[in-house]
């Protein structure tokens, strides 16, 4: 329609973290590039073989689960080419600067057919890689000229590899958590320690794939990138296989969960929407991304149970429906769940959908899930897909006023400050 | 070791005592033992990193790579003890099978640590020097080790059940061929790993076999995702089936029967994958079509008849946004297409018919022929065949039906359960769409 507006919607994307992460990054490389190009590049040969290593770990990029870019192969490449103390015998002793500068090239070259067809990188992901290196670059390379001449000193610098691999692991988490939190709107401390869970394996692979290829190097000379990327290109090929099934599941359950409204049961988009706002409000409340995904998943699938039903429910609007007739569906579509066999915790926030937040009787109040879904649940039957803010405002009120003993207040508040604000990417 | 046969003991036995006799002969003196006991623990965690590759029981284990490293640093004898020593912590298998498996290992490393001897490898760490030469004694080391473990196994195997582990020509070459080429990758890291060992000693190791762990834990999680995956698409397909009691188990039978043809025809692994997707969504569309449609039991009017023709493509519009199920949309959408070109959606003809979909429609048709409707009972196989064969050509894809009847007559087909109606309150459908036999009657017109 008006051309303008893609380019626009794009720029408000990059948040101000990401843009200053970016900056530094440039920053980092233009300096060390010109201090290599005044220096002049020491040892090519070397240069060369680990550039190609990192351009190739840069095409073969993969996006992990949540959406986080990762380049293992690339990144093992850059810290082996930060951590190497010899080639075939001869002492390397290129300096931070040309570290930097040879993995941002090769970096660049790596990603340039993905430009080509308009798959750039995440500006923030290719900037992380760039300022791990340079920050591991700048502390090891002047410590090695420093320990070469110790009598152990093949240990001491093995001792700083891995100190240092840690650490800039850590650091790098932390701002990755940091830029989600922001663009998220999570809580900073959940998405920590969800960075942290989601790159633990990637990092220790990637670690001692660069401790190896280092070491290697320093015996066998460049033949060893080869023969030493072996072991890491398994690990490559197994997490990008784990990713792939992820993202299947994922659309897999969000095309079916579909079904309903093609079968007249709920409005369009119903389901999805449902799931959208659930899984913003649990978001607000804290909720790791595990239990997201559960919770995605039963919001995703919570009118399943109206496919037992004979006929649909006039409008398909459940909150709507007889209590009994609530309580019913919920169950139908929880037995249903149960049948898959591994998505038990999804089919109890299911089963418990309809329950006051207080809880029935003897069983306890449901899950937090439930009571999302349930809050979720109603404003979406209640303003469907009504852009209308004065509706909606008066559907929390309302709902608000039901909240002593039908629906959970803090979940209601949550629901109330996710819908006051403009939405962000996912 | 009771119960197996006669000539399974003696062998067992003597593999085991011959291992037992060649570790005791050998000279023991200038075997460095703190290598030893260190490369036999790298050599039990390696064991414990079975790496599943595909299908078919193929599991490349790094533990090659660090029985051949053993060899260099240890020559036969200490390559032998490795294999002693690492079984000692083995708690998986039945005694019998835990102690020829370890003789058997140690024996494949002692021929190995022979023939590198004769061919003049030298035992110790190997230095930058000794390359390229080093190449050839170790090369055929590691053929020798897969050779010895290879004949020692499957001698074992055929004297305990009395199969014949494989014959020439029931072989399958390819995944063969990329099993071996796997191992002696592996076997040429434990030569890498030997030559780092002059750095860092075992250490090097397990620099090595930490990115393999992780790969390991990984490829264990993809196989738990993808049997949740499977159940979760069954399930899901199921529920859309639970309104209509007599096409309950409709989805699962045509994916079977998908896969079944699909293997029939040669399909590659990936794409009978897709095509069990597919024929277990083929109609989820079916949904969209109003009961009051399906429940009717007289001529269908225009209209309605367009209702039921749109159910592939509602199907299609659910699932489409499902990543990797490119091609099984095709088979999706088209599965209703006839050869003729007077199917729906879009009235293709011929080869204009996604493969995917000329095989589903086979296996669609057979099982709602088969399987009993409101209207008339189950038929049999043979009736059914029948029909396929009469259809051929016209309605369905000959080659397609042909392969179709091979399988089944080759593999079986289990027919459904006669389904369980409630007399009283219940509509059921009183038309089958699938059913080639009995077409849908549209008013104003002969049939379809």
């Amino acid at each position: 329609m008006n051309r303008s507006s893609a380019p626009r919607w794009a720029l408000q994307r990059i948040d101000t973290g990401t843009l200053l992460l970016a900056a530094a990054a440039l920053v980092v490389v233009a300096v060390s590039l010109s201090a290599t190009a005044m220096a002049g590049l020491r040892d090519p040969a070397t240069a060369f073989g680990f550039g190609v290593l990192v351009a190739v770990g840069e095409l073969t990029r993969m996006t992990l689960p949540g959406n986080r870019e990762v380049a293992p192969i690339s990144s093992a490449g850059a810290l082996g080419y930060t951590f190497v103390l010899t080639v075939a015998g001869v002492p390397a002793v290129h300096s931070a600067t040309q570290v930097i500068s040879v993995c941002a090239l090769a970096t660049l070259l790596g990603a340039l057919p993905h430009l080509v067809v308009n798959r750039g990188p995440h500006l923030d992901a290719v900037a992380r890689r760039l300022l791990v290196v340079a920050l591991v670059a700048v502390v090891y390379r002047p410590f090695l000229e420093w320990a070469r001449p110790l009598e152990h000193h093949v240990w001491v610098a093995i001792a700083a590899m891995a100190v240092l691999a840690t650490l800039v692991w850590l650091a790098d988490c932390v701002i990755a958590a940091g830029l989600r939190a922001d663009a998220l709107r999570a809580r900073f401390g959940v998405t920590v320690r969800d960075e942290l869970r989601a790159q633990a394996p990637i990092g220790v692979a990637v670690a001692t794939s660069g401790v190896l290829l280092a070491l290697s190097a320093s015996v066998m000379g460049l033949i060893a990138l080869v023969v030493f990327s072996a072991p890491l290109l398994v690990t490559h090929v197994a997490f990008r296989r784990y990713a792939e099934i992820r993202l299947t599941y994922a659309q897999t359950v969000r095309a079916l969960s579909r079904v309903t409204e093609v079968g007249g049961y709920v409005e369009n988009g119903h389901s999805r929407r449902v799931s959208q706002l659930a899984v913003m409000v649990g978001r607000d409340l804290g909720l790791r991304e595990a239990e997201l995904l559960d919770l995605e998943y039963a919001a995703l699938m919570h009118d399943i149970g109206q496919l037992s039903l004979p006929r649909p429910i006039p409008g398909g609007a459940t909150v709507l429906a007889a209590r009994e007739e609530q309580v019913r569906i919920a169950e139908l579509g929880a037995s249903v769940i149960q049948q898959t066999g591994v998505l038990d915790r999804v089919a109890e926030m299911v089963r418990r959908q309809s329950d006051p937040a207080a809880g029935r009787a003897e069983d306890g109040p449901p899950p937090l899930g439930s009571r999302i879904i349930k809050a979720a649940n109603a404003f979406d039957d209640l303003v469907g897909g009504s852009r209308d803010r004065d509706r909606a405002a008066a559907v929390i009120e309302r709902l608000r006023l039901d909240s002593r003993c039908e629906y959970d207040p803090r979940v209601i508040e949550a629901l109330e400050r996710v819908h006051d604000r403009p939405p962000r990417r996912v | 070791m009771r119960g197996l046969p006669l000539g399974a003991q003696a062998y067992i036995g003597s593999v085991v005592v011959l291992s037992g006799v060649l570790i005791a002969l050998g000279p023991l003196d200038d075997i460095d033992f703190i290598a030893v006991v260190s490369i036999a623990i790298l050599f039990f965690i390696a064991e414990e990193v079975r790496t599943p590759l595909g299908k078919p029981a193929a599991a490349i284990s790094p533990s090659l790579s660090v029985a051949l490293a053993s060899v260099v640093l240890t020559g036969p004898i200490g390559a032998a003890l490795v294999h002693v020593l690492a079984a000692l912590s083995n708690r998986h298998r039945p005694m019998v099978k835990a102690v020829f498996n370890v003789a058997q290992g140690a024996l494949s490393a002692y021929a190995a640590g022979t023939v590198y001897l004769y061919l003049g490898g030298e035992i110790g760490v190997p230095d930058i020097r000794s390359f390229p030469w080093i190449l050839v004694p170790f090369a055929a080391a590691a053929v020798t080790y897969a050779l010895v473990n290879g004949v020692l196994v499957i001698l074992v195997i055929w004297l305990t059940t009395g199969v014949r582990p494989f014959s020439l020509n029931t072989i399958r070459w390819q995944p063969l061929i990329a099993l071996e080429l796997a191992s002696l990758g592996y076997g040429m890291l434990g030569l890498f790993a030997a030559v780092l060992w002059a750095i860092v000693g075992p250490f090097s190791v397990v620099l090595l076999l930490l990115p393999l762990l992780i790969a390991k834990w990984t490829l264990d999680q993809c196989l738990e995702q993808q049997r949740a995956y499977d159940a979760t698409v069954a399930t899901l397909c199921q529920a859309v089936e639970t309104k209509d009691y007599y096409t309950r188990g409709h989805c699962m039978r045509v994916s079977q029967g998908s896969v079944l043809l699909a293997k029939e025809i040669g399909m590659r692994a990936d794409r009978v994958e897709a095509i069990k997707m597919a024929g277990m969504l083929h109609d989820v569309g079916k949904l969209g079509v109003p009961t009051r449609v399906l429940q009717k039991p007289g001529a269908l009017t225009e209209e309605e008849y367009a209702a039921i023709q749109l159910h592939p493509m509602r199907g299609y519009d659910i699932v489409r946004e499902i990543g990797f199920l490119h091609e099984a949309l095709a088979g999706i959408m088209h599965h209703h297409e006839r050869m003729d070109g007077r199917g729906y959606p879009m009235g293709l003809a011929g080869k204009e018919i996604p493969e995917f979909a000329r095989a589903i429609a086979v296996a669609d048709a057979f099982d709602s022929m088969t399987s009993t409707r409101s209207y008339r009972n189950a038929r049999s196989i043979d009736e059914a065949v029948a029909e396929l064969r009469r259809s051929a050509g016209s309605h369905f894809d000959t080659a397609m039906v042909d392969a179709f009847i091979k399988a089944i007559r080759r593999e079986g087909w289990e027919l459904p359960d006669i389904p369980q109606v409630p007399d009283i309150g219940i509509e059921v459908t009183q038309q089958d769409h699938d059913d080639p036999s009995t077409p849908i009657r549209v008013a104003g017109e002969p049939g379809r």
